[in-house]
């Protein structure tokens, strides 16, 4: 069988993040690149979100799994510190996504210092827009997430921190 | 032939975030309320993962089939070279704010510092775990605010805290002789201006918190020589006891 490296990227495209189903690995910018060698080898450069995410382990999972079903067995999967994940990298369609699925994206450049001021952040609210919102605690219920209150429609929510 | 040096400064380093990662696992379950048992649980999370991360390049150090499970698990006391702030008891909340508020002040500022270190692995880990430990040094100074500058019985804590762990601050900026060579070599950075911006935060936070810092301390140290306090030996029992049990035994 001749593998082909466009079919490749095209089924890791489709790979979903464990955490947060809606986004894929190309979404979120996990997804680096894969390449095919003469032998039909396929190798898969992925980069970690945050440095102890658990989710990466499901990740690697996940790619053998998807390259698994259409008959590719021969795969590796590398991960890499370079270059340097950041919520920068997150598409706009993942924004897009992230904020229907009812989690506030990223609002910051990775570059903003203010943090060591103690300045604060204003995070709209993902369900009515309003920018009457407070944070509840820095750390939410993964490493990527901070947790949010409306103080409008009441609703709590995640924020996909600034990364 | 292995970089004795580099691979020296890489294993501190990790055993100083490995420790410190541990003693916050510990709050697993035991936070004061769920929002920081989670906050608490996350830190440790990235801390681990960060000394994962130079463990893993420890052992492509080494290259003599070690794994980055060997360092935890099959070290015992006098081989650790994590300063001895770190592996200090939870205590009470106040006491384990205090401890990882001192530590983020020098974390920070020297993974800043380590993100334009001239071994490239070491700089991608540190421009890796800055962007963690901003929000870790942010945790820790706000409730250093809320809790000094509180009722009377946190201030209270918040200052016997401070008295009790003062002491171990200043060990994070005493390089090793290892350390001075590998400065000279541009591969870690110099401490001297880290000490500068890790005590103008600290002095900041200090005073908005209403609290204070006690004059003339005495600075304990040892750890970085394998010289540890009397905890430590108890951390090693619960971190290792499965693969002294079972040696080589995974799961």
């Amino acid at each position: 069988m001749v593998i082909d490296r466009d079919h490749i990227i095209q089924i890791l495209k489709g790979v979903s993040d464990p955490e947060i189903p809606v986004l894929t690995i190309e979404d979120l910018g996990i997804f680096r690149d894969a390449t095919v060698d003469g032998d039909g080898k396929v190798t898969v450069h992925i980069t970690p979100t945050y440095t102890g995410c658990p989710a990466m382990d499901m990740i690697r999972v996940n790619i053998r799994a998807a390259l698994q079903e259409q008959g590719i067995d021969n795969v590796e999967v590398l991960q890499s510190l370079n270059p340097i994940w950041t919520t920068d990298w997150i598409t706009e369609d993942g924004k897009r996504k992230l904020k229907e699925y009812g989690i506030a994206p990223p609002v910051e450049q990775t570059t903003d210092k203010s943090f060591i001021n103690g300045e604060k952040k204003i995070v709209p609210c993902p369900q009515c827009e309003s920018t009457n919102t407070e944070m509840v605690s820095l750390f939410g219920s993964t490493a990527c997430k901070a947790f949010y209150k409306c103080l409008d429609c009441k609703e709590p929510f995640d924020y996909f921190k600034c990364h | 032939m292995v970089n004795k040096d580099l691979l020296d400064y890489t294993i501190q380093l990790a055993d100083d975030v490995m420790i410190l990662g541990h003693r916050l696992s510990e709050w697993t379950g035991h936070g004061p309320v769920l929002e920081q048992d989670i906050a608490l649980t996350n830190i440790a999370l990235d801390l681990i993962g960060e000394a994962r991360n130079l463990y893993q390049y420890a052992a492509k150090l080494e290259d003599n089939g070690k794994t980055e499970d060997d360092y935890p698990y099959k070290r015992d006391v006098r081989e650790w070279t994590n300063t001895l702030l770190v592996e200090q008891k939870n205590g009470d909340f106040a006491q384990t704010i205090v401890r990882q508020f001192l530590f983020d002040c020098y974390h920070y500022y020297h993974l800043e510092a380590l993100s334009k270190s001239n071994d490239e692995q070491i700089a991608f880990i540190g421009a890796k775990s800055v962007k963690e430990a901003r929000y870790h040094l942010q945790y820790s100074a706000e409730w250093m605010v809320r809790l000094g500058d509180g009722t009377e019985e946190s201030h209270t804590r918040m200052q016997k805290a401070i008295e009790d762990k003062i002491h171990y601050f200043e060990e994070l900026f005493i390089a090793t002789e290892t350390e001075a060579r590998l400065i000279e070599m541009g591969v870690a950075p110099d401490l001297s201006l880290i000490r500068e911006k890790a005590y103008a935060k600290l002095k900041t936070v200090i005073q908005e918190s209403t609290l204070s810092l006690p004059e003339n301390v005495y600075t304990q140290k040892g750890g970085r020589d394998g010289m540890h306090t009397e905890h430590f030996g108890l951390i090693l029992a619960e971190l290792q006891y499965m693969q002294k049990s079972y040696p080589n035994m995974s799961w």
